[in-house]
Parts: structure tokens; sequence; C-alpha cells
């Protein structure tokens, strides 16, 4: 079962200076809200961000992650 | 002969290209099967956005062409005029933000609440019952 933790941990080493703060939503495991700042989404659309995010875990979005919700920011 | 995946893809894309707005979801409007679904419902329906919607799970199949077309991986997903404006996170920001009103061409309808509405806890199960009593013995 994946952890707010690891979820935070794989976000911070795929994207470029990212800062991601993740919780469990339901405390369940599966259904998780990540807020993620990273100057590599400057001049990116809100669709491009979240699919940087998303392809971090590739499969496991709809497998073992049930659920990622997403805020994306370029800048702190 | 196309394979029933190819069918399901162009259906899909054909019902991309007809419907200006079109949600793909879990359950229907008036039924969402799932907390996200239900929200981007109620954020369209809050700005009377006149929306179609295609429901995913009667097959699979139909989730794995739709991911496979929009590069997206999760449900729901909105397409206005055959572009993919995002799932229900997307939607709520460009709800609150004004965004999705303009893009869709409508007018938010006067009292309709800054925030995006919460039809339902993102995470709860949907509330059904089934009928389940085939092959019981009575």
């Amino acid at each position: 079962m994946p952890t707010t933790a690891e979820l935070k941990q794989r976000i911070e080493e795929s994207i470029a200076d990212a800062s991601a703060e993740v919780v469990d939503l339901n405390g369940g495991g599966d259904h998780f809200r990540a807020v993620v700042t990273s100057p590599a989404f400057a001049g990116l659309s809100r669709i491009e961000q979240h699919r940087l995010v998303y392809a971090v875990f590739g499969p496991d979005i709809g497998g073992p992650i049930h659920a990622l919700s997403l805020v994306t920011r370029a800048e702190a | 002969m196309s394979t029933p995946e190819q069918q399901i893809s162009t259906a899909i894309k054909e019902a991309i290209a007809e419907n200006d707005v079109l949600l793909f979801m879990k359950g229907t409007p008036e039924a969402p099967r799932c907390g996200f679904s239900a929200r981007t419902v109620a954020a369209l329906e809050t700005l009377g956005a006149p929306f179609a919607a295609v429901d995913v799970l009667p097959d699979p199949r139909i989730r794995q062409e739709l991911s496979a077309l929009s590069n997206w991986p999760t449900i729901p997903q909105l397409f206005v005029r055959g572009e993919l404006v995002g799932g229900c996170d997307i939607v709520s920001e460009m709800y609150e933000t004004g965004e999705l009103a303009e893009v869709i061409g409508v007018e938010a309808p006067d009292g309709a609440p800054d925030q995006a509405p919460v039809a339902a806890e993102p995470a709860a199960p949907p509330l059904t019952i089934e009928n389940n009593l085939q092959g019981r013995t009575a």
C-alpha cells in the first residue's frame, strides 16, 4: 500500500526541484491529494503540469493509487 | 475488421467530435458513482452549462481507450470543443477562476457560489443498493 511519504519521495525525485505535500484523503492508502511546486511547471498549461506528475506514477494511477488529486504550482 | 478496442476508440473520437461539451465520468449525471465525477457534474450544472456525458463503467475498455487517446490516466475527463480541459481538480480550479464558464461560453448565473460546489466527499463510496438476490436460495 503506497504511503504519503513514498508518493512525496517519488514526486520530488522525478521532477526537477519539486517540493510536494501529500495527504491521504481518507486514511485508506489509496486516495491521495498532492500539492506540488516545481519550476519545471513554468510555462506549461495545467493539463501539462498534471501530466508530468501523473507520469511519475505511470500505471500505479488507477492501480494501487486509486485517486491522486493534484494542485500544481510553478512557484512557491 | 476492426477489433472491439478500435471500435470503442472510434466511438470515443466521434463522441468528442460531435459534442461541444462532453464529460466522461463514472456513473451518470443523475447518479454519479464517484465523488470526483459528482463534483465535476456539480460544477457544470451550477454554471447551467449544457453537456453530454458518457459513463465509462459499463466496459473497462472505454476507460482504457479514452486514456490512451487523451494521455490522461484518471476519470472524469471533460472535453470542450474537442480539447481535453481536465479532470475534477482542473475543472474545480477553473470554476473558481471563472475560466470554466469562459471556455464553455456560458455566463455564470447570479448567485453561483465562488467556490466549486462540493457534491460529495471526494473519497466517499457511492451509495448503491444492488439487487443481488440471483442465485440465492429462499
